[in-house]
């Protein structure tokens, strides 16, 4: 870290408290306290008239929730790269990263299983995957391991969070005050002796090396809900890994989002400096050229034998109707943030802003091209159906709970933000001991 | 293959006769001097469970109420000692659509929802051009029911595949998963006669529709259970389609029926997309020797109509 010898305990407890929201802040959080609401409210019509609502019909049964559901499950995966892997692997650098990276997954699984309730035609029946579940259909070992992920998530945002509760409960500043009460019922009994300190440590280690695996199989299963069934454009062995690369390359680009913005918002200059974005920055550019060698696999084998359930939809891809969103999702979310990226300069922070919002914006929509296209070309033709059966283009009840969903994920944080230190406090401290030690 | 059906129908006659027969007999269901009937003078013959024809007074004639309704579990298994079997006869099809306006009023759908579907088929560019009525194939291997979370679609001892849209989800996995696009979801609530919407849901008759449920081609296992065949089998003037039983290795279109195994070896019977594994029930008689040109089920009214539906 950067003038790290100055800096001491006292002076990186008060950087790091949580603060009340400025004016950006609160036009921020209003925003998508507005996105959420009138996403509540277009629900709210869904329900009262079913998925009629929405512009699915019988053979785009899927439509923007699900390519909204893969979407948040990849973008989750970041917490397990940012905080597992790289603890495992003795990465010290991403320390102020951590939390970052596991407030986003928390908030995103969340939300995902959020959305996958709203694309339920019959959402009251949920409990019947309890009372009548089927181990054998995808959709429950979905339901089993994002519940798995989502606790083991929330135990590894909290259990990193435990000595910084001490530091908050201890905090006479004002922001933090009214909180105390919440602080209290999360953090009361942790006195931070050795004892309790080791424990802890020995369990982020086993909530890290046990995360990576349901992990994988989160998305893993999430890109077997396509995977099982026969359809041209899905039908691929390839799926698991090219969800995977795909889910790390999303989940790198919003950390680097998050890193910009969050060091504007609480001047955090000094814990998340350049050489974070630097890093960051090169891993993106790995994650992205390895996403792009699955993309070369998933669409220029089956285009090189052009089998007649293929054809249609890949010429759509490659040249028809999706192409523009097809070669968008293309270029901006790997090639360009590769380009930007692979240069020192483009591992700025702002450089590196704006490569982080092509990642995940080309991303939200490679999960729309992976999901809706292909169901627009069935392997019988499309018969005895009305003509608006034949298209699909999302209603604006789905865009606003589509936007809505992904404003209540962006609030989540927000408000974790406001709430608790988004840089782990007492980690920077340790490790800012350790460094003067040395 | 003419006598065959008479005997057929004669039989069946006969069968139900005896049914009311012994209804009429029963000392349960007949107690003349409790119910207070006054006898009308018109006697009817009847035969009895004995195989004596007998002669009773038409007053005393009750109509037998429907078939006692059957629980969702005796639902769930199938009528036993069948294995249900449909072959359509793409010679004969002209694209009239009586089977799917017939099924669609039967299962009472709404505008929108088919569950046959007449595809105009033609696989390249210089090869002929044919009709291909489609139903649910009630696949052996069904992918529809390996992805169903819930057990809300099923397969039956006796083949067919059925949904039970009181326990359906609508998470419409089974559409994406089935590769015939046979499966129609409820994207609104369905318009019924209320006293067609308010009754118990079978899945048998898979009446009512549902909101927010799946819903498919059922093979009409009500109707096997009373000896009547599916209403598209008897609605196609041109004999398009054969149900039978493989057990009995019989299929018929109401007019004809033929030993299943025969039927398919002499015709060149095949499955669709037999590549997939899914081992339908519904086998297809190539477009050989036709009745009629693919032409003729161009002609406007008939598209008009199907369209309209």
């Amino acid at each position: 870290m950067e003038n790290s010898t100055s800096i001491t305990s006292e002076i990186i407890t008060n950087d790091l408290l949580p603060q009340k929201f400025g004016k950006l802040g609160m036009i921020w959080t209003g925003v998508l306290i507005a996105f959420c609401l009138v996403g509540a409210f277009a629900y709210y019509l869904q329900l009262k008239n079913c998925l009629s609502v929405t512009a699915m019909r019988d053979y785009v049964s899927w439509g923007i929730y699900i390519s909204n559901f893969v979407f948040f499950v990849a973008i989750s995966l970041v917490g397990s790269l940012i905080t597992a892997v790289f603890r495992l692997a003795n990465v010290k650098w991403s320390t102020p990263l951590t939390r970052i990276a596991e407030i986003i997954a928390v908030s995103a699984i969340l939300f995902a299983s959020l959305i996958i309730i709203v694309d339920m035609g019959r959402p009251e029946r949920l409990f019947n995957l309890f009372l009548y579940g089927r181990l054998k259909s995808p959709i429950m070992w979905d339901v089993i391991v994002i519940g798995t992920y989502l606790f083991l998530s929330l135990l590894l945002l909290y259990f990193p969070l435990l000595p910084d509760l001490k530091i908050l409960m201890g905090s006479r500043k004002g922001s933090t005050k009214k909180y105390n009460k919440l602080y209290h019922f999360l953090g009361s009994f942790w006195k931070g002796g050795r004892l309790q300190n080791m424990l802890n440590k020995r369990a982020v280690n086993v909530l890290c090396v046990t995360i990576i695996p349901v992990a994988f199989c989160i998305h893993t299963v999430t890109s077997w809900l396509f995977a099982t069934t026969y359809r041209p454009g899905w039908d691929s062995t390839n799926f698991g890994a090219y969800f995977i690369s795909g889910a790390f390359l999303v989940g790198a680009g919003g950390v680097l989002i998050a890193m910009y913005i969050f060091r504007k918002a609480y001047n955090l200059e000094k814990y998340i400096t350049e050489k974070h974005f630097d890093k960051m920055g090169r891993i993106v550019v790995l994650l992205a050229l390895l996403y792009l060698y699955f993309n070369v696999n998933e669409y220029l084998v089956p285009a090189f034998k052009m089998k007649k359930s293929e054809d249609a939809h890949l010429t759509q891809l490659f040249a028809g109707d999706y192409a523009p969103i097809f070669w968008f999702a293309i270029l901006a979310g790997m090639i360009i943030p590769i380009l930007i990226l692979i240069f020192k300069k483009g591992r700025k922070p702002l450089p590196a802003l704006i490569a982080g919002i092509l990642v995940v914006v080309g991303a939200w929509f490679k999960r729309y091209l992976i999901v809706t296209p292909t169901l627009l070309h069935p392997f019988l033709p499309m018969t005895d159906v009305p003509e608006n059966y034949k298209h699909y283009f999302p209603s604006w009840q789905e865009w606003a709970i589509a936007m809505g969903s992904l404003a209540g994920a962006l609030l989540i944080i927000t408000f974790f933000a406001r709430v608790f230190p988004i840089i782990p406090i007492q980690e920077t401290i340790n490790e800012q001991h350790e460094t003067t030690a040395k | 293959m003419k006598n065959n059906d008479t005997s057929r129908r004669e039989f069946l006659t006969a069968a139900l006769m005896a049914g009311i027969a012994g209804g009429c007999s029963s000392n349960n269901t007949f107690r003349p001097g409790e119910d207070q009937i006054i006898p009308s003078g018109e006697m009817v013959k009847l035969l009895s469970v004995d195989g004596e024809i007998i002669e009773v007074d038409k007053a005393f004639l009750k109509p037998i109420p429907e078939l006692p309704p059957i629980t969702n579990s005796e639902e769930r298994i199938g009528i036993e000692g069948k294995k249900f079997v449909m072959v359509i006869d793409l010679s004969r099809c002209k694209n009239v659509g009586a089977c799917k306006s017939e099924c669609n009023h039967a299962h009472h759908l709404n505008p929108g929802q088919n569950w046959i579907k007449i595809h105009a088929m033609q696989e390249a560019e210089h090869t002929a051009p044919y009709w291909e009525p489609a139903t649910c194939m009630h696949c052996d291997e069904p992918p529809c029911v390996k992805v169903c979370p819930v057990d809300a679609t099923f397969k039956r001892m006796d083949g067919i595949v059925l949904i039970d849209s009181d326990r359906c989800i609508g998470c419409r996995f089974c559409m994406a998963a089935c590769p015939y696009s046979t499966r129609v979801f409820n994207w609104q609530e369905p318009v019924a006669e209320k006293e067609i919407a308010t009754q118990h849901y079978s899945c048998e008759t898979s009446v009512p529709q549902k909101i927010g449920t799946v819903s498919k081609c059922d093979f009409c296992p009500d109707m096997a259970r009373k000896g009547e065949l599916p209403h598209c089998v008897s609605a196609c003037p041109n004999g398009v389609f054969f149900f039978g039983d493989m057990n009995e290795d019989s299929v018929t279109n109401g007019a004809e029926t033929f030993r299943f195994s025969d039927l398919i070896k002499d015709k060149a019977g095949y499955r669709l997309m037999e590549d997939l594994g899914t081992k339908p029930r519904v086998y297809y008689l190539p477009p050989v020797n036709r009745n009629f040109p693919f032409e003729t089920g161009l002609k406007t009214d008939t598209i008009e109509k199907n369209n309209a539906k």
